[in-house]
Protein backbone atom coordinates (compact mmCIF):
# COMPACT_ATOMS: atom_id res chain seq x y z
CA UNK A 1 0.00 0.00 0.00
CA UNK A 2 3.04 2.67 0.22
CA UNK A 3 3.23 2.55 -3.15
CA UNK A 4 -0.36 3.71 -3.64
CA UNK A 5 0.06 6.99 -0.77
CA UNK A 6 -2.69 8.82 -1.31
CA UNK A 7 -3.19 12.84 -0.04
CA UNK A 8 -5.27 12.96 2.89
CA UNK A 9 -7.92 15.14 1.23
CA UNK A 10 -8.29 11.89 -1.77
CA UNK A 11 -8.64 9.12 1.21
CA UNK A 12 -11.47 11.58 2.70
CA UNK A 13 -13.39 12.16 -0.47
CA UNK A 14 -12.90 8.39 -1.41
CA UNK A 15 -14.34 7.39 2.42
CA UNK A 16 -17.06 9.30 1.77
CA UNK A 17 -18.22 8.09 -1.72
CA UNK A 18 -18.30 4.75 -0.02
CA UNK A 19 -19.89 5.76 2.93
CA UNK A 20 -23.02 7.38 1.00
CA UNK A 21 -23.26 5.03 -1.60
CA UNK A 22 -23.76 2.48 1.12
CA UNK A 23 -26.63 5.11 2.52
CA UNK A 24 -28.01 5.21 -0.85
CA UNK A 25 -28.33 0.99 -0.72
CA UNK A 26 -29.49 1.38 3.01
CA UNK A 27 -32.50 3.89 2.19
CA UNK A 28 -33.55 1.71 -1.15
CA UNK A 29 -33.52 -1.69 1.40
CA UNK A 30 -34.87 -0.01 4.52
CA UNK A 31 -37.50 2.74 3.24
CA UNK A 32 -40.03 -0.16 2.04
CA UNK A 33 -39.88 -1.33 6.02
CA UNK A 34 -40.29 1.13 7.65
CA UNK A 35 -42.69 2.63 5.50
CA UNK A 36 -44.68 -0.69 6.12
CA UNK A 37 -44.21 -0.10 10.10
CA UNK A 38 -45.06 3.30 10.02
CA UNK A 39 -48.79 2.57 8.27
CA UNK A 40 -49.34 -0.07 10.64
CA UNK A 41 -48.91 2.18 13.77
CA UNK A 42 -50.83 4.82 12.12
CA UNK A 43 -54.62 4.86 13.59
CA UNK A 44 -56.70 4.37 10.74
CA UNK A 45 -58.80 7.18 10.75
CA UNK A 46 -55.63 9.83 10.46
CA UNK A 47 -54.39 6.99 7.87
CA UNK A 48 -56.27 9.79 4.71
CA UNK A 49 -56.59 13.08 6.46
CA UNK A 50 -53.20 13.47 7.09
CA UNK A 51 -52.16 13.09 3.62
CA UNK A 52 -48.32 11.60 3.07
CA UNK A 53 -46.64 11.66 6.27
CA UNK A 54 -43.10 10.52 7.61
CA UNK A 55 -44.07 9.83 10.49
CA UNK A 56 -47.88 9.94 11.85
CA UNK A 57 -49.09 13.12 14.44
CA UNK A 58 -50.18 10.09 16.94
CA UNK A 59 -49.60 6.85 16.22
CA UNK A 60 -50.99 3.19 17.68
CA UNK A 61 -50.98 -0.18 18.50
CA UNK A 62 -54.00 -1.04 17.94
CA UNK A 63 -53.67 -2.70 14.41
CA UNK A 64 -51.38 -4.97 16.39
CA UNK A 65 -54.31 -6.25 18.87
CA UNK A 66 -56.69 -6.39 16.46
CA UNK A 67 -55.06 -8.36 14.32
CA UNK A 68 -54.10 -10.87 16.94
CA UNK A 69 -57.64 -10.27 18.87
CA UNK A 70 -60.22 -10.22 15.84
CA UNK A 71 -58.84 -12.23 12.71
CA UNK A 72 -57.51 -15.85 12.21
CA UNK A 73 -54.16 -14.75 12.22
CA UNK A 74 -52.42 -16.20 15.23
CA UNK A 75 -53.68 -19.44 13.80
CA UNK A 76 -51.97 -18.85 10.72
CA UNK A 77 -48.95 -17.96 12.36
CA UNK A 78 -48.87 -20.77 14.08
CA UNK A 79 -49.72 -23.06 10.79
CA UNK A 80 -46.79 -21.47 9.37
CA UNK A 81 -44.15 -21.61 12.65
CA UNK A 82 -45.46 -25.72 12.63
CA UNK A 83 -44.75 -25.97 8.46
CA UNK A 84 -41.58 -23.93 8.66
CA UNK A 85 -39.86 -25.45 11.36
CA UNK A 86 -40.54 -28.86 10.96
CA UNK A 87 -39.48 -28.37 7.38
CA UNK A 88 -36.05 -26.66 8.45
CA UNK A 89 -35.27 -29.26 10.94
CA UNK A 90 -35.98 -31.94 8.68
CA UNK A 91 -34.69 -30.86 5.55
CA UNK A 92 -31.32 -29.74 7.30
CA UNK A 93 -30.70 -33.26 8.75
CA UNK A 94 -31.11 -34.66 5.24
CA UNK A 95 -29.10 -32.54 3.81
CA UNK A 96 -26.46 -32.42 6.45
CA UNK A 97 -26.04 -36.20 5.56
CA UNK A 98 -26.09 -36.48 1.72
CA UNK A 99 -23.75 -33.09 2.30
CA UNK A 100 -21.65 -35.04 4.48
CA UNK A 101 -22.05 -38.25 1.87
CA UNK A 102 -20.91 -36.26 -0.78
CA UNK A 103 -17.97 -33.85 0.59
CA UNK A 104 -16.62 -37.42 2.24
CA UNK A 105 -16.33 -40.52 -0.23
CA UNK A 106 -16.00 -40.64 -3.83
CA UNK A 107 -18.96 -43.36 -4.56
CA UNK A 108 -20.60 -45.09 -7.98
CA UNK A 109 -23.09 -42.94 -8.80
CA UNK A 110 -22.59 -39.85 -6.92
CA UNK A 111 -22.03 -37.68 -10.19
CA UNK A 112 -25.73 -38.72 -10.88
CA UNK A 113 -27.33 -37.58 -8.21
CA UNK A 114 -25.43 -34.38 -8.08
CA UNK A 115 -27.28 -33.61 -11.39
CA UNK A 116 -30.22 -34.60 -10.17
CA UNK A 117 -30.32 -31.89 -8.26
CA UNK A 118 -28.79 -29.75 -10.26
CA UNK A 119 -31.81 -30.47 -12.70
CA UNK A 120 -34.46 -29.87 -9.52
CA UNK A 121 -32.84 -26.39 -9.50
CA UNK A 122 -33.84 -25.64 -12.73
CA UNK A 123 -37.17 -26.72 -13.93
CA UNK A 124 -40.24 -24.68 -13.14
CA UNK A 125 -42.13 -25.77 -9.97
CA UNK A 126 -45.01 -24.80 -11.03
CA UNK A 127 -45.17 -27.82 -13.64
CA UNK A 128 -45.20 -29.97 -10.30
CA UNK A 129 -48.53 -28.49 -8.96
CA UNK A 130 -50.85 -30.12 -10.95
CA UNK A 131 -48.91 -33.83 -10.36
CA UNK A 132 -48.30 -33.18 -6.93
CA UNK A 133 -51.89 -32.38 -6.04
CA UNK A 134 -53.24 -35.55 -8.01
CA UNK A 135 -50.82 -37.30 -6.14
CA UNK A 136 -51.18 -36.04 -2.11
CA UNK A 137 -55.50 -36.15 -2.60
CA UNK A 138 -55.84 -39.86 -2.32
CA UNK A 139 -53.21 -39.90 0.63
CA UNK A 140 -54.95 -37.53 2.62
CA UNK A 141 -52.38 -35.01 2.48
CA UNK A 142 -53.85 -32.16 0.79
CA UNK A 143 -54.98 -29.38 3.39
CA UNK A 144 -53.06 -30.99 5.67
CA UNK A 145 -49.94 -29.17 7.12
CA UNK A 146 -48.04 -32.51 7.04
CA UNK A 147 -48.47 -32.62 2.98
CA UNK A 148 -46.87 -29.32 3.04
CA UNK A 149 -43.83 -30.39 5.09
CA UNK A 150 -43.10 -33.10 3.01
CA UNK A 151 -43.12 -31.10 -0.07
CA UNK A 152 -41.20 -28.21 0.96
CA UNK A 153 -38.50 -30.40 2.65
CA UNK A 154 -37.95 -31.94 -0.92
CA UNK A 155 -37.69 -28.75 -2.61
CA UNK A 156 -35.25 -27.38 -0.11
CA UNK A 157 -32.99 -30.31 -0.02
CA UNK A 158 -31.20 -29.57 -2.82
CA UNK A 159 -29.68 -26.35 -2.22
CA UNK A 160 -29.37 -27.03 2.03
CA UNK A 161 -27.00 -29.91 0.69
CA UNK A 162 -24.75 -27.98 -1.67
CA UNK A 163 -24.08 -25.53 1.21
CA UNK A 164 -24.00 -28.40 4.03
CA UNK A 165 -21.21 -30.18 1.82
CA UNK A 166 -19.68 -27.01 1.19
CA UNK A 167 -19.16 -26.66 5.25
CA UNK A 168 -17.54 -29.81 5.48
CA UNK A 169 -15.17 -29.25 2.75
CA UNK A 170 -14.18 -26.44 4.80
CA UNK A 171 -13.49 -29.09 7.88
CA UNK A 172 -10.29 -31.01 7.03
CA UNK A 173 -10.28 -35.21 6.89
CA UNK A 174 -7.99 -35.93 9.44
CA UNK A 175 -10.21 -34.74 12.25
CA UNK A 176 -12.43 -37.53 11.99
CA UNK A 177 -9.79 -39.97 10.72
CA UNK A 178 -7.78 -39.12 13.69
CA UNK A 179 -10.91 -39.91 16.45
CA UNK A 180 -11.16 -43.18 13.72
CA UNK A 181 -8.14 -44.66 14.79
CA UNK A 182 -8.74 -43.56 17.98
CA UNK A 183 -11.82 -46.46 18.14
CA UNK A 184 -14.60 -44.67 17.22
CA UNK A 185 -17.13 -45.85 14.60
CA UNK A 186 -17.17 -43.14 11.77
CA UNK A 187 -20.82 -42.33 12.73
CA UNK A 188 -19.73 -41.19 15.98
CA UNK A 189 -16.75 -39.60 15.02
CA UNK A 190 -19.41 -37.54 12.68
CA UNK A 191 -21.36 -37.03 15.47
CA UNK A 192 -18.79 -36.04 18.58
CA UNK A 193 -16.22 -34.12 16.08
CA UNK A 194 -17.54 -33.02 13.27
CA UNK A 195 -20.91 -31.82 14.33
CA UNK A 196 -19.86 -29.31 16.62
CA UNK A 197 -17.78 -27.62 14.26
CA UNK A 198 -20.28 -27.36 11.34
CA UNK A 199 -22.66 -25.54 13.59
CA UNK A 200 -22.29 -22.46 11.86
CA UNK A 201 -23.14 -23.85 8.36
CA UNK A 202 -26.08 -25.91 10.14
CA UNK A 203 -27.51 -22.79 11.94
CA UNK A 204 -27.03 -21.23 7.81
CA UNK A 205 -28.98 -24.13 6.05
CA UNK A 206 -32.08 -23.97 9.40
CA UNK A 207 -32.03 -20.29 8.32
CA UNK A 208 -32.20 -20.43 4.88
CA UNK A 209 -34.53 -23.23 4.82
CA UNK A 210 -36.74 -21.93 7.26
CA UNK A 211 -37.07 -18.15 5.75
CA UNK A 212 -37.85 -20.01 2.54
CA UNK A 213 -40.52 -22.14 3.62
CA UNK A 214 -42.14 -19.26 5.66
CA UNK A 215 -42.19 -17.29 2.38
CA UNK A 216 -43.41 -20.08 0.02
CA UNK A 217 -47.48 -19.17 -1.59
CA UNK A 218 -48.33 -21.00 -4.20
CA UNK A 219 -48.12 -24.28 -3.49
CA UNK A 220 -49.78 -23.45 -0.01
CA UNK A 221 -52.53 -21.53 -1.99
CA UNK A 222 -52.61 -24.88 -4.51
CA UNK A 223 -52.72 -27.34 -1.51
CA UNK A 224 -54.50 -25.73 1.34
CA UNK A 225 -58.24 -24.86 1.51
CA UNK A 226 -59.32 -25.34 4.84
CA UNK A 227 -58.95 -22.46 7.55
CA UNK A 228 -56.77 -24.21 10.07
CA UNK A 229 -54.44 -25.64 7.58
CA UNK A 230 -53.77 -22.02 6.06
CA UNK A 231 -50.42 -20.66 6.19
CA UNK A 232 -49.31 -16.59 7.06
CA UNK A 233 -48.96 -16.19 3.41
CA UNK A 234 -52.70 -17.47 1.68
CA UNK A 235 -54.01 -16.28 5.21
CA UNK A 236 -52.07 -12.58 4.08
CA UNK A 237 -53.21 -12.30 0.27
CA UNK A 238 -57.25 -13.63 1.42
CA UNK A 239 -56.96 -10.83 3.75
CA UNK A 240 -56.13 -8.48 1.12
CA UNK A 241 -58.85 -9.50 -1.00
CA UNK A 242 -61.79 -9.62 1.57
CA UNK A 243 -60.81 -6.74 3.70
CA UNK A 244 -58.64 -4.62 0.73
CA UNK A 245 -59.52 -1.21 2.65
CA UNK A 246 -57.78 -1.61 5.60
CA UNK A 247 -53.95 -0.59 5.05
CA UNK A 248 -53.33 -0.73 8.60
CA UNK A 249 -54.43 -4.02 9.70
CA UNK A 250 -53.06 -5.69 6.71
CA UNK A 251 -49.47 -3.83 7.20
CA UNK A 252 -49.21 -4.65 11.07
CA UNK A 253 -49.90 -8.39 9.71
CA UNK A 254 -47.36 -8.11 7.33
CA UNK A 255 -45.27 -6.85 9.87
CA UNK A 256 -45.72 -9.25 11.97
CA UNK A 257 -44.75 -12.36 9.34
CA UNK A 258 -41.82 -10.39 8.44
CA UNK A 259 -40.66 -10.51 12.12
CA UNK A 260 -39.36 -14.48 12.34
CA UNK A 261 -37.84 -14.66 9.01
CA UNK A 262 -35.90 -10.95 9.60
CA UNK A 263 -34.64 -12.19 12.72
CA UNK A 264 -33.37 -15.90 11.84
CA UNK A 265 -31.83 -13.90 8.69
CA UNK A 266 -30.34 -11.26 11.02
CA UNK A 267 -28.66 -13.70 12.86
CA UNK A 268 -27.26 -16.32 10.14
CA UNK A 269 -26.37 -14.29 7.32
CA UNK A 270 -22.37 -13.42 8.31
CA UNK A 271 -22.47 -17.51 8.20
CA UNK A 272 -24.09 -17.76 4.68
CA UNK A 273 -21.09 -15.90 3.51
CA UNK A 274 -18.78 -18.21 5.45
CA UNK A 275 -19.70 -21.10 4.15
CA UNK A 276 -20.33 -20.20 0.71
CA UNK A 277 -16.78 -18.59 1.12
CA UNK A 278 -15.17 -21.70 2.12
CA UNK A 279 -16.91 -23.51 -0.72
CA UNK A 280 -15.02 -21.36 -3.23
CA UNK A 281 -11.76 -21.81 -1.50
CA UNK A 282 -12.21 -25.67 -2.56
CA UNK A 283 -13.96 -25.14 -5.81
CA UNK B 1 -31.62 -68.69 7.15
CA UNK B 2 -28.30 -71.22 6.11
CA UNK B 3 -26.25 -67.76 5.44
CA UNK B 4 -27.17 -66.31 8.83
CA UNK B 5 -26.22 -69.70 10.83
CA UNK B 6 -22.94 -69.21 8.52
CA UNK B 7 -21.83 -66.13 9.95
CA UNK B 8 -23.03 -67.07 13.92
CA UNK B 9 -20.24 -69.64 13.16
CA UNK B 10 -17.40 -67.84 11.98
CA UNK B 11 -14.79 -66.29 14.44
CA UNK B 12 -16.01 -63.23 16.33
CA UNK B 13 -13.05 -60.89 14.39
CA UNK B 14 -13.37 -62.37 10.65
CA UNK B 15 -17.20 -61.36 10.86
CA UNK B 16 -16.44 -57.93 12.05
CA UNK B 17 -14.01 -57.70 8.96
CA UNK B 18 -16.63 -58.52 7.00
CA UNK B 19 -19.70 -56.68 8.46
CA UNK B 20 -17.36 -53.14 8.35
CA UNK B 21 -16.24 -54.26 4.87
CA UNK B 22 -20.01 -54.22 4.18
CA UNK B 23 -20.66 -50.73 6.30
CA UNK B 24 -17.96 -48.78 4.49
CA UNK B 25 -19.05 -50.13 1.14
CA UNK B 26 -22.68 -49.06 1.80
CA UNK B 27 -21.71 -46.02 4.08
CA UNK B 28 -22.01 -43.27 1.70
CA UNK B 29 -25.44 -44.62 0.18
CA UNK B 30 -26.63 -44.34 3.92
CA UNK B 31 -25.85 -40.75 4.15
CA UNK B 32 -27.21 -40.04 0.97
CA UNK B 33 -30.12 -42.10 0.55
CA UNK B 34 -32.97 -40.14 2.40
CA UNK B 35 -32.10 -37.05 0.02
CA UNK B 36 -32.49 -39.79 -2.94
CA UNK B 37 -35.80 -41.03 -1.73
CA UNK B 38 -37.57 -37.82 -0.99
CA UNK B 39 -35.96 -36.14 -4.72
CA UNK B 40 -37.31 -38.81 -6.26
CA UNK B 41 -40.53 -39.43 -4.81
CA UNK B 42 -41.63 -35.53 -4.41
CA UNK B 43 -40.10 -34.18 -7.04
CA UNK B 44 -38.80 -36.97 -10.40
CA UNK B 45 -41.86 -38.42 -10.29
CA UNK B 46 -44.45 -35.82 -10.14
CA UNK B 47 -41.86 -34.44 -13.25
CA UNK B 48 -42.81 -37.50 -15.30
CA UNK B 49 -46.52 -37.50 -14.41
CA UNK B 50 -46.47 -33.82 -15.20
CA UNK B 51 -45.21 -34.70 -18.46
CA UNK B 52 -47.72 -37.05 -19.00
CA UNK B 53 -50.49 -34.83 -18.29
CA UNK B 54 -49.02 -32.78 -21.37
CA UNK B 55 -50.94 -35.47 -23.79
CA UNK B 56 -54.16 -35.78 -21.60
CA UNK B 57 -57.31 -33.81 -21.21
CA UNK B 58 -56.92 -33.12 -17.33
CA UNK B 59 -59.83 -30.91 -15.81
CA UNK B 60 -60.45 -30.93 -12.33
CA UNK B 61 -63.69 -29.92 -12.14
CA UNK B 62 -64.71 -32.11 -15.15
CA UNK B 63 -65.15 -36.06 -14.19
CA UNK B 64 -65.46 -36.79 -18.01
CA UNK B 65 -61.97 -35.38 -18.39
CA UNK B 66 -59.03 -37.86 -18.47
CA UNK B 67 -58.47 -39.26 -22.01
CA UNK B 68 -55.46 -39.01 -24.64
CA UNK B 69 -55.41 -35.34 -26.64
CA UNK B 70 -52.33 -36.03 -28.54
CA UNK B 71 -50.48 -33.04 -29.05
CA UNK B 72 -53.69 -30.77 -28.94
CA UNK B 73 -52.54 -28.93 -26.05
CA UNK B 74 -49.25 -27.90 -28.24
CA UNK B 75 -51.44 -26.87 -30.77
CA UNK B 76 -53.06 -24.59 -29.05
CA UNK B 77 -50.23 -23.04 -27.31
CA UNK B 78 -48.63 -21.91 -30.52
CA UNK B 79 -51.79 -20.13 -31.56
CA UNK B 80 -52.30 -19.07 -28.26
CA UNK B 81 -52.34 -14.98 -28.40
CA UNK B 82 -51.77 -14.94 -24.75
CA UNK B 83 -48.96 -17.69 -24.08
CA UNK B 84 -46.72 -15.59 -27.76
CA UNK B 85 -47.62 -12.12 -25.04
CA UNK B 86 -46.63 -13.89 -21.61
CA UNK B 87 -43.24 -15.11 -23.78
CA UNK B 88 -42.63 -11.50 -24.45
CA UNK B 89 -43.26 -10.28 -21.38
CA UNK B 90 -40.93 -13.50 -19.43
CA UNK B 91 -37.98 -12.29 -21.85
CA UNK B 92 -38.36 -8.52 -20.14
CA UNK B 93 -39.09 -9.66 -16.60
CA UNK B 94 -36.19 -11.79 -16.69
CA UNK B 95 -33.48 -9.46 -19.02
CA UNK B 96 -34.28 -6.47 -16.92
CA UNK B 97 -34.44 -7.62 -13.47
CA UNK B 98 -31.41 -10.01 -13.84
CA UNK B 99 -29.50 -6.42 -15.28
CA UNK B 100 -29.72 -4.66 -12.05
CA UNK B 101 -29.65 -7.33 -9.39
CA UNK B 102 -26.73 -8.23 -10.82
CA UNK B 103 -24.90 -4.86 -10.97
CA UNK B 104 -26.24 -3.61 -7.76
CA UNK B 105 -25.64 -6.60 -6.52
CA UNK B 106 -21.48 -6.42 -7.67
CA UNK B 107 -21.49 -2.68 -6.44
CA UNK B 108 -22.65 -3.58 -3.05
CA UNK B 109 -19.83 -6.63 -2.68
CA UNK B 110 -17.54 -4.79 -3.57
CA UNK B 111 -18.30 -1.82 -1.24
CA UNK B 112 -18.64 -4.38 1.77
CA UNK B 113 -15.26 -6.37 0.48
CA UNK B 114 -13.17 -3.82 2.81
CA UNK B 115 -12.80 -3.22 6.87
CA UNK B 116 -14.56 0.13 7.49
CA UNK B 117 -16.47 1.28 11.19
CA UNK B 118 -19.99 0.12 11.16
CA UNK B 119 -19.39 -2.61 8.75
CA UNK B 120 -21.26 -5.54 10.14
CA UNK B 121 -24.22 -3.66 11.47
CA UNK B 122 -24.26 -2.15 7.72
CA UNK B 123 -24.52 -6.02 6.11
CA UNK B 124 -26.80 -6.84 8.00
CA UNK B 125 -29.04 -4.33 7.26
CA UNK B 126 -28.68 -4.19 3.46
CA UNK B 127 -29.18 -8.48 3.30
CA UNK B 128 -32.39 -8.28 4.89
CA UNK B 129 -34.88 -7.96 1.66
CA UNK B 130 -34.07 -11.06 0.86
CA UNK B 131 -35.31 -12.16 4.38
CA UNK B 132 -38.60 -10.92 3.51
CA UNK B 133 -41.23 -13.11 2.36
CA UNK B 134 -41.74 -12.83 -1.29
CA UNK B 135 -45.33 -12.20 -1.32
CA UNK B 136 -44.98 -9.84 1.39
CA UNK B 137 -42.19 -7.72 -0.49
CA UNK B 138 -44.88 -7.84 -3.77
CA UNK B 139 -47.75 -6.61 -1.10
CA UNK B 140 -45.48 -4.20 0.17
CA UNK B 141 -44.32 -2.87 -3.13
CA UNK B 142 -47.89 -2.93 -4.24
CA UNK B 143 -48.72 -0.57 -1.39
CA UNK B 144 -45.58 1.70 -2.17
CA UNK B 145 -46.77 1.98 -5.55
CA UNK B 146 -50.09 3.61 -4.63
CA UNK B 147 -50.07 7.34 -4.45
CA UNK B 148 -53.09 7.51 -1.59
CA UNK B 149 -50.77 6.09 0.96
CA UNK B 150 -47.21 6.63 -0.17
CA UNK B 151 -44.76 8.96 -1.40
CA UNK B 152 -42.92 6.89 -3.82
CA UNK B 153 -45.47 8.40 -6.74
CA UNK B 154 -44.96 12.00 -5.65
CA UNK B 155 -41.10 11.33 -5.59
CA UNK B 156 -41.06 9.96 -8.96
CA UNK B 157 -42.78 12.39 -9.98
CA UNK B 158 -40.76 14.97 -8.73
CA UNK B 159 -37.69 13.37 -10.39
CA UNK B 160 -39.34 13.21 -13.57
CA UNK B 161 -39.66 9.71 -13.86
CA UNK B 162 -43.42 10.13 -13.98
CA UNK B 163 -45.34 12.28 -15.71
CA UNK B 164 -48.44 12.18 -13.12
CA UNK B 165 -48.28 10.69 -9.73
CA UNK B 166 -50.43 7.89 -10.57
CA UNK B 167 -49.86 3.93 -9.80
CA UNK B 168 -48.24 2.71 -12.10
CA UNK B 169 -49.42 -0.89 -11.38
CA UNK B 170 -53.04 0.30 -13.34
CA UNK B 171 -51.28 1.65 -16.14
CA UNK B 172 -50.38 -1.03 -18.80
CA UNK B 173 -47.19 0.13 -20.59
CA UNK B 174 -45.75 0.96 -17.11
CA UNK B 175 -46.98 -1.72 -14.57
CA UNK B 176 -44.19 -4.50 -15.27
CA UNK B 177 -41.79 -1.73 -13.64
CA UNK B 178 -43.37 -2.64 -10.25
CA UNK B 179 -42.71 -6.34 -9.98
CA UNK B 180 -39.48 -5.55 -11.55
CA UNK B 181 -38.44 -3.17 -8.97
CA UNK B 182 -39.65 -5.62 -6.41
CA UNK B 183 -37.54 -8.22 -7.69
CA UNK B 184 -34.61 -6.04 -7.49
CA UNK B 185 -34.91 -5.35 -4.02
CA UNK B 186 -35.47 -8.64 -3.10
CA UNK B 187 -32.50 -9.92 -5.44
CA UNK B 188 -29.52 -7.94 -5.22
CA UNK B 189 -28.90 -9.49 -1.29
CA UNK B 190 -28.45 -12.72 -2.94
CA UNK B 191 -25.83 -11.15 -5.86
CA UNK B 192 -24.15 -9.47 -2.87
CA UNK B 193 -23.80 -12.76 -0.44
CA UNK B 194 -22.27 -14.62 -3.45
CA UNK B 195 -20.29 -12.38 -5.19
CA UNK B 196 -19.14 -11.28 -1.34
CA UNK B 197 -18.42 -14.89 -0.65
CA UNK B 198 -16.22 -15.48 -3.85
CA UNK B 199 -14.20 -12.07 -2.96
CA UNK B 200 -13.12 -13.02 0.39
CA UNK B 201 -11.84 -16.08 -1.02
CA UNK B 202 -9.17 -14.49 -3.52
CA UNK B 203 -5.83 -13.93 -1.61
CA UNK B 204 -4.64 -10.95 -0.31
CA UNK B 205 -1.06 -11.75 -1.46
CA UNK B 206 -2.09 -11.09 -4.72
CA UNK B 207 -3.40 -7.62 -4.44
CA UNK B 208 -0.38 -6.87 -2.32
CA UNK B 209 1.82 -8.27 -5.13
CA UNK B 210 0.34 -6.15 -7.67
CA UNK B 211 0.58 -2.92 -6.15
CA UNK B 212 3.83 -3.14 -5.33
CA UNK B 213 4.33 -4.18 -9.28
CA UNK B 214 2.76 -0.63 -9.48
CA UNK B 215 -0.62 -2.11 -10.93
CA UNK B 216 -3.78 0.97 -10.48
CA UNK B 217 -6.85 -0.59 -8.75
CA UNK B 218 -8.65 -0.26 -12.10
CA UNK B 219 -6.06 -2.64 -13.44
CA UNK B 220 -5.78 -4.75 -10.10
CA UNK B 221 -10.14 -4.93 -10.35
CA UNK B 222 -9.73 -6.07 -14.26
CA UNK B 223 -7.19 -8.34 -13.76
CA UNK B 224 -7.71 -10.11 -10.83
CA UNK B 225 -11.14 -9.43 -9.50
CA UNK B 226 -12.66 -10.18 -12.70
CA UNK B 227 -10.83 -13.43 -12.94
CA UNK B 228 -11.39 -14.65 -9.78
CA UNK B 229 -15.26 -13.84 -9.83
CA UNK B 230 -15.75 -15.64 -13.44
CA UNK B 231 -16.86 -18.96 -12.16
CA UNK B 232 -19.09 -17.05 -9.50
CA UNK B 233 -20.80 -14.92 -12.03
CA UNK B 234 -21.51 -17.82 -14.82
CA UNK B 235 -22.98 -20.36 -12.04
CA UNK B 236 -25.06 -17.86 -10.29
CA UNK B 237 -26.65 -15.80 -13.08
CA UNK B 238 -27.35 -18.86 -14.98
CA UNK B 239 -28.74 -20.48 -12.20
CA UNK B 240 -30.66 -16.98 -11.57
CA UNK B 241 -32.11 -16.56 -15.15
CA UNK B 242 -33.53 -19.75 -14.23
CA UNK B 243 -34.81 -18.73 -11.14
CA UNK B 244 -36.35 -15.30 -12.20
CA UNK B 245 -38.14 -16.76 -15.06
CA UNK B 246 -40.04 -19.65 -13.44
CA UNK B 247 -40.37 -16.92 -10.44
CA UNK B 248 -44.40 -15.74 -10.42
CA UNK B 249 -44.99 -14.75 -7.16
CA UNK B 250 -44.54 -11.36 -7.29
CA UNK B 251 -46.31 -10.73 -9.98
CA UNK B 252 -49.33 -13.17 -8.99
CA UNK B 253 -49.16 -11.11 -5.55
CA UNK B 254 -48.95 -7.34 -7.20
CA UNK B 255 -50.66 -7.40 -10.54
CA UNK B 256 -52.13 -10.64 -11.04
CA UNK B 257 -51.31 -10.77 -14.55
CA UNK B 258 -52.91 -7.66 -15.22
CA UNK B 259 -53.76 -4.58 -16.12
CA UNK B 260 -54.86 -6.48 -19.39
CA UNK B 261 -52.53 -9.12 -19.47
CA UNK B 262 -49.25 -6.76 -19.60
CA UNK B 263 -47.43 -8.35 -16.92
CA UNK B 264 -48.74 -11.98 -17.30
CA UNK B 265 -45.25 -14.11 -17.91
CA UNK B 266 -45.52 -17.17 -18.48
CA UNK B 267 -44.97 -18.99 -14.82
CA UNK B 268 -48.23 -16.56 -13.62
CA UNK B 269 -49.93 -17.99 -17.07
CA UNK B 270 -49.12 -21.69 -15.91
CA UNK B 271 -50.16 -20.71 -12.65
CA UNK B 272 -53.43 -19.18 -13.85
CA UNK B 273 -54.16 -22.23 -15.93
CA UNK B 274 -53.61 -24.47 -13.23
CA UNK B 275 -55.21 -22.57 -10.19
CA UNK B 276 -58.02 -20.48 -11.39
CA UNK B 277 -59.09 -22.93 -14.59
CA UNK B 278 -58.20 -26.07 -12.79
CA UNK B 279 -57.16 -26.72 -16.44
CA UNK B 280 -53.95 -29.15 -15.52
CA UNK B 281 -53.28 -30.81 -18.77
CA UNK B 282 -52.89 -27.54 -20.73
CA UNK B 283 -51.02 -25.67 -17.61
CA UNK B 284 -48.29 -29.08 -17.70
CA UNK B 285 -48.22 -28.51 -21.56
CA UNK B 286 -47.43 -24.79 -21.14
CA UNK B 287 -44.61 -25.71 -18.38
CA UNK B 288 -43.31 -28.28 -20.59
CA UNK B 289 -43.09 -25.39 -22.89
CA UNK B 290 -41.00 -23.35 -20.78
CA UNK B 291 -39.01 -25.91 -19.31
CA UNK B 292 -37.72 -27.17 -22.87
CA UNK B 293 -36.75 -23.42 -23.73
CA UNK B 294 -35.12 -23.25 -20.09
CA UNK B 295 -33.12 -26.15 -20.87
CA UNK B 296 -31.99 -24.96 -24.18
CA UNK B 297 -31.09 -21.78 -22.68
CA UNK B 298 -28.75 -23.50 -19.80
CA UNK B 299 -27.30 -26.15 -22.47
CA UNK B 300 -26.32 -23.07 -24.82
CA UNK B 301 -24.83 -20.96 -22.05
CA UNK B 302 -22.62 -24.48 -20.96
CA UNK B 303 -21.97 -24.95 -24.57
CA UNK B 304 -20.86 -20.51 -25.31
CA UNK B 305 -18.76 -21.44 -21.81
CA UNK B 306 -17.07 -24.36 -22.90
CA UNK B 307 -16.01 -23.07 -26.71
CA UNK B 308 -14.71 -19.67 -24.72
CA UNK B 309 -12.31 -21.72 -22.33
CA UNK B 310 -11.00 -23.53 -25.31
CA UNK B 311 -9.91 -20.50 -27.10
CA UNK B 312 -7.97 -18.70 -24.50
Amino acid sequence: MAYYAKSKGQRVADWSVHYSLLACYLFFALFPLFWLFKVAVTPTKLLYSEGIRMWPSEMTWANFSQVMTDTDFPQFFINSAIVSGSTAVISTLIAAAAGYSFSRFHYRGKAVIIVLMLITQMFPLVMLIAPIFRILTPLGLTDSLLGLVVVYTAFNVPFATFLMQSFFDGIPKDLEEAAMIDGNTRFGALVKIIFPLTLPGIAATLGFVFTAAWSELLFALMLVSSPDAVTFPVGLLTFVSKFSVDFGQMMAAGFLALIPAAIFFFLIQRYLVQGLTAGAVKG
Amino acid sequence: MTAATDLGTHPASRQGVASRRFLSRFEPYFYASPAIVLLVTVMMVPLVVGLTYTVRDIRILNPFSGGYVGFAHFEAIWHDQNFHNALYNTFWWTVTSLFFQFFLGLMLALLLNRTFPGRRIIQSLVFLPWAVPAFLSGLNWAWMFNPVISPLPQWLFALGILSEPTNILSDPDLAMWGPIVANIWFGIPFFAITLLAALQSIPGEIYEAASIDGASRRQQFVSITLPFLAPTIAITLMLRTIWIANFADLIIVMTNGGPADSTQIVSSYIFTQAFRRLDFGYASAIAAVLLVLLMAYAVSIIFIRRSLLRET
